[in-house]
């Protein structure tokens, strides 16, 4: 049974049920369930490097309405890498929406060619509607502001595998925390461990309130933290991009831009096991001198991408439970 | 005619809204889109005082029964009310007025960006996260929005 021979843990222990299940939100999920996507996209390292036969005669589409380099080519090559195969597009000019037609009408035709969808879409909640439409899995590979699900277990997953757990880790999120999606989906994530989350960003892109509201129920959150000050302590560093797409006036985009920018300088006084990340891409927020330093883990992340995206597929496939 | 009778006056036909929260009746009154001009005999007291809640508003509408769904926009902004059917000046139905917990159809999503705002073939549908002060949450943003952004779409 492959579940064996991926040397899994007992994950019938908390009844978790994975196959046909779309991946919308991250609050949909539980801890327990997080933690076995995690253990799950461990045992696909080896998998992810040799090859593998496991989603064999699957059909992933990817209906990308928004541009994309790293979530569109890693949820392809984590397919590929599964003995899978890929159709979609990667910009709505090149789909019938140009034509008029709507996601919901996208979503029941492209279900008849894949057995699993990929979206990625510029409205918020266009994954949930997808998801009440289509009678096969929709993985969420960000939705406007709102969330990137993907992303965030991507980054817990890093943060696991790079500090060694994720519970008592000090994060610091730093950025655009307002119209960053990925932000919204590792705030929710983290919220359901024991850590201490400290939020580092321009007045005007302050975390959004309803994520806030939601942390702030579960966990100690420490608002317009002065990042100088709370370096030496922190575990994590995350950094976003101001996303220039998501202003709805230049003018404001102008007044935040270079806000902020990581340099050597900035984690002089860092711990030594300090992680910097960054779900990229990135402008100018992190020098290029802090890729050199043991702190960056940013392109470790974009291999952690193909291995949870590569669980993601077979547990919502049914190919691992 | 003294000021104690004109306040407890009872309507012939038609609709008393009770026990809204002291302070509240004109946002019902809205709700409900009277604008006054409807040639209606109709009563509002506000701030009466009220062993329930201290004080409380009540509105008498002659000549006009509550749908359902007028019903549902009451509990949006006044979640414990009653609603009283009169006929020839006697109370023929009691509705106690109750907020459900999702709301489909009444009101848009506030965010510009919600897929519910496009096109799409779906209603919008919130769910009910705190009933005083009122907060909605919407179901497929995730957007919450509060009894002031009820109040302007009205």
């Amino acid at each position: 049974m492959l579940f064996s021979t991926l040397g899994l843990s007992c994950f019938w222990c908390h009844n978790l049920e994975f196959k046909g299940r779309d991946i919308v939100s991250i609050e949909d999920f539980i801890q327990t369930e997080i933690n076995h996507i995690l253990d799950v996209a461990k045992s696909m390292e080896p998998l992810a490097k040799g090859g593998s036969e496991l989603l064999k005669g699957k059909i992933l589409a990817t209906l990308f309405f928004e541009p994309s380099t790293r979530t569109r080519l890693s949820f392809e090559s984590a397919m590929l890498k599964l003995g899978g195969n890929v159709i979609g597009f990667a910009e709505p000019d090149a789909s019938s929406t140009r034509k008029g037609e709507n996601l919901a009408d996208t979503v029941r035709t492209v279900e008849n060619y894949a057995d699993v969808i990929a979206l990625r879409h510029s409205l918020e909640g266009s994954a949930k509607l997808a998801a009440e439409f289509s009678k096969v899995p929709i993985i969420n590979a960000g939705t406007g502001s709102e969330e990137h699900p993907t992303q965030a277990l991507i980054d817990l997953y890093t943060m696991r595998k790079e500090s060694g757990k994720i519970d008592g880790l000090k994060v610091a999120l730093v950025g655009d925390l307002r119209y960053g999606r990925t932000v919204h989906s590792l705030a929710y994530a983290l919220a359901l461990y024991s850590v201490e989350l400290y939020l580092v960003s321009p007045e005007t892109l302050r975390m959004r309130k309803d994520v806030l509201a939601t942390i702030k129920s579960k966990i100690p959150v420490t608002e317009n933290a002065n990042l100088e000050k709370i370096m030496p302590q922190i575990d994590v560093l995350y950094v976003t991009r101001i996303q220039k797409e998501r202003f709805p006036d230049a003018a404001e985009y102008a007044k935040v831009k270079g806000a902020y920018r990581i340099d050597l300088k900035t984690i002089e006084k860092a711990k030594k096991d300090l992680i910097i990340l960054h779900p990229l891409p990135r402008v100018d927020e992190i020098a290029p001198e802090v890729d050199n330093t043991p702190q960056a883990r940013y392109f470790q992340q974009v291999w952690n991408g193909i291995v949870v995206r590569m669980a993601l597929l077979s547990l919502v496939l049914g190919a691992v439970e | 005619m003294s000021e104690k009778e004109l306040r407890v006056t009872k309507i012939k036909d038609g609709t008393v809204i009770d026990h809204i929260r002291g302070g509240y009746a004109l946002d019902v009154v809205r709700i409900l889109g009277i604008t006054g001009q409807e040639k209606r005999v109709m009563t509002i007291a506000i701030n009466v005082p009220s062993k329930r809640f201290g004080v409380k508003d009540i509105i008498k509408i002659e000549g006009m029964a509550l749908s359902a769904q007028e019903v549902n926009r009451i509990a949006l902004v006044a979640p414990h009310a009653s609603i009283n059917i009169v006929h020839d000046y006697a109370v023929v139905e009691k509705q106690e007025v109750e907020l459900p917990k999702t709301i489909e159809v009444i009101i848009k999503c506030t965010n510009p960006c919600c897929v519910s705002n496009s096109g799409e073939p779906v209603s919008s549908k919130f769910h009910v996260k705190n009933e005083e002060p009122l907060s909605l949450k919407c179901h497929y943003c995730g957007v919450s929005i509060e009894k002031a952004d009820v109040l302007k779409q009205l």
